[in-house]
């Protein structure tokens, strides 16, 4: 150690995340510019609106998203895929710029793969969206935006993670990322709950999303519909959002004559939700909206689209 | 590459140590060679905790060990800070293992001198126990025994080491007192022992727990003796 002291010879960290991407403060810009100013006044205007969310239930983890790219007021892709999978048991929403998601996307396959190859097992997903927002965060303030949930299935179960690229990292339940997540927020705040079937999360996944996009002018064109089970992901659906919100209204009100059946499952979403309106009246067709199962299933929907797909 | 030379006066610590991998229990027992009278006792710790669920013992270079020892530490909590999860005892094991190797292959260094047994629960609950040597290799094992007359000790072992004899904790607990008893001289109070159990801290025995485990072992031995006798007869 004396002759390496002497020498002032350093080792080479291998133990640190390798990123064949230039280090934070050493990426080419104008001389004497700094990135986030350049990018804000020169720059083009990224894609950034979207909506996506993502729960986790009983039975994996849902995940769904529009898929209009839209760059300001142009509409750069209808049909994009926000949805990228990661590995079999890992998806990841994305939200903020495409760019971005998609290149920091290719660097956590990257770096989970190597982790599978040296310990023999895929990481937790805690452990996936622990090494996305440290890598990400070695990169703050140089204006990156991804706004991401990781849904997978681990040792511990369904997991849910929303990931940040100023570092932040949080678990939750339920996750609605991108400019039109408050609409999104809203449906699911309503009608979530942890034991629901399997059937009743695609119909409030599709639903929240449908909403969203009608009222948020950034996200539309189709709801991309993602279920992670025990055995993987699954790739649902591609519904068609106007389709979908006209289904959705045409659903039968609450005051017209509900089926026997409806009025007995409209009771059990009142008895599992008392708890959070204790005093209002019954819930508007929510029972009915419930069964609204994946429809437009079509020979290309069913298959996986190509990555080429993805913007 | 420069080795350790005894004519410098560095004397290896070379006491036995033995490592048991029970069902529910991991168990590390060390050889103590009695300290000097004016000698404080406590300063000489030879099993460590590397994280909650994970201990070594080490046969060799203390001093050595010391540097390796914190390294280990060092990186089951930078392992946690970086993807959330505490480390298996694999992965410490080979971290330990490329760090002794890295030293096998540099220009200017010696090797690590010592050997260790490192025992814990990964967290599926399955316990581990380990060795690793200077060169950099480790293996996994059931039980085994480094340092002086770890050969003796280890065939102890492979007679002894049976699905009965590590079925429950204690059982586990006195095969590892009747190795190093094989061994060491004067009994019970020249032995170290620490035992992890599934989801719980490491823990070091006392003395008395010592001495209480090794009386119960030479009534265990004196019984079968009668029992032989009486077959005899």
């Amino acid at each position: 150690m004396a002759l390496q002291d002497v020498c002032k010879w350093q080792a080479p960290d291998t133990k640190e995340l390798s990123l064949c991407l230039p280090p934070a403060g050493s990426w080419a810009v104008p001389r004497g510019c700094d990135p986030q100013t350049f990018l804000q006044t020169q720059g083009p205007s990224l894609a950034h609106g979207t909506t996506t969310l993502a729960f986790r239930f009983r039975h994996g983890v849902i995940a769904a998203a529009d898929t209009r790219s839209s760059c300001g007021n142009y509409v750069a892709c209808p049909a994009s895929l926000k949805i990228i999978p990661v590995h079999r048991h890992l998806l990841g929403t994305t939200s903020g710029t495409s760019a971005d998601c998609a290149t920091w996307y290719r660097v956590l396959q990257r770096e989970l793969r190597l982790w599978a190859l040296r310990e023999g097992h895929l990481p937790s997903v805690a452990s996936a969206a622990k090494l996305l927002s440290a890598m990400m965060s070695r990169y703050r303030g140089l204006d990156l935006c991804v706004a991401t949930a990781l849904c997978g299935w681990d040792r511990s179960g369904p997991a849910l993670f929303y990931v940040y690229s100023d570092g932040t990292c949080l678990q939750g339940n339920i996750f609605s990322v991108g400019s039109g997540s408050p609409y999104a927020y809203g449906v699911l705040d309503r009608s979530y709950h942890y034991d629901m079937s399997i059937q009743e999360a695609y119909a409030l996944a599709c639903c929240a999303v449908a909403r969203a996009t009608h009222r948020d002018a950034y996200s539309g064109g189709s709801v991309d519909l993602f279920h992670v089970r025990e055995s993987g992901w699954e790739y649902v659906s591609r519904s068609d959002v106007c389709t979908l919100y006209t289904e959705l209204q045409e659903l039968p009100e609450p005051d017209q004559e509900l089926k026997a059946e409806d009025q007995e499952l409209e009771a059990e979403a009142e008895a599992s939700q008392t708890h959070l309106e204790p005093a209002t009246p019954p819930r508007a067709g929510e029972s009915g909206e419930l069964f609204l199962g994946p429809r437009e299933e079509t020979p290309e929907d069913s298959r996986m689209p190509a990555e080429t797909e993805t913007p | 590459m420069a080795r350790p030379q005894k004519s410098l006066g560095w004397h290896p610590v070379t006491e036995t140590r033995v490592g048991i991998r029970g069902t529910n229990i991991v168990v590390l027992g060390v050889e103590k060679k009695s300290v000097a009278k004016l000698q404080d006792e406590r300063t000489v710790r030879k099993i460590c905790a590397l994280d909650d669920h994970v201990c070594m013992a080490f046969a060799g270079l203390t001093a050595d060990a010391r540097v390796v020892i914190n390294r280990a530490r060092v990186e089951c909590q930078s392992h946690k800070l970086t993807v959330e999860d505490p480390v298996t005892v694999e992965y410490i094991t080979r971290f330990i293992a490329t760090l002794k190797q890295k030293y096998t292959q540099s220009n200017g260094r010696r090797p690590f001198g010592i050997s260790a047994l490192i025992v814990g629960f990964d967290d599926d609950g399955i316990p581990r126990l380990y060795q690793t040597d200077p060169s950099g290799t480790y293996h996994a094992w059931k039980a085994n025994a480094i340092g002086r007359s770890a050969k003796t000790v280890r065939e102890f072992l492979e007679k002894n080491y049976t699905e009965d004899a590590i079925a429950n904790d204690n059982e586990a607990i006195k095969l590892a007192i009747r190795a190093l008893l094989e061994v060491v001289q004067s009994g019970g109070k020249n032995i170290e022992l620490a035992i992890i159990r599934r989801n719980q801290p490491l823990k070091m025995f006392s003395a008395k727990e010592i001495e209480f485990q090794v009386t119960e072992i030479e009534k265990e031995k004196e019984e079968a003796e009668k029992k032989k006798t009486k077959k005899n007869i």
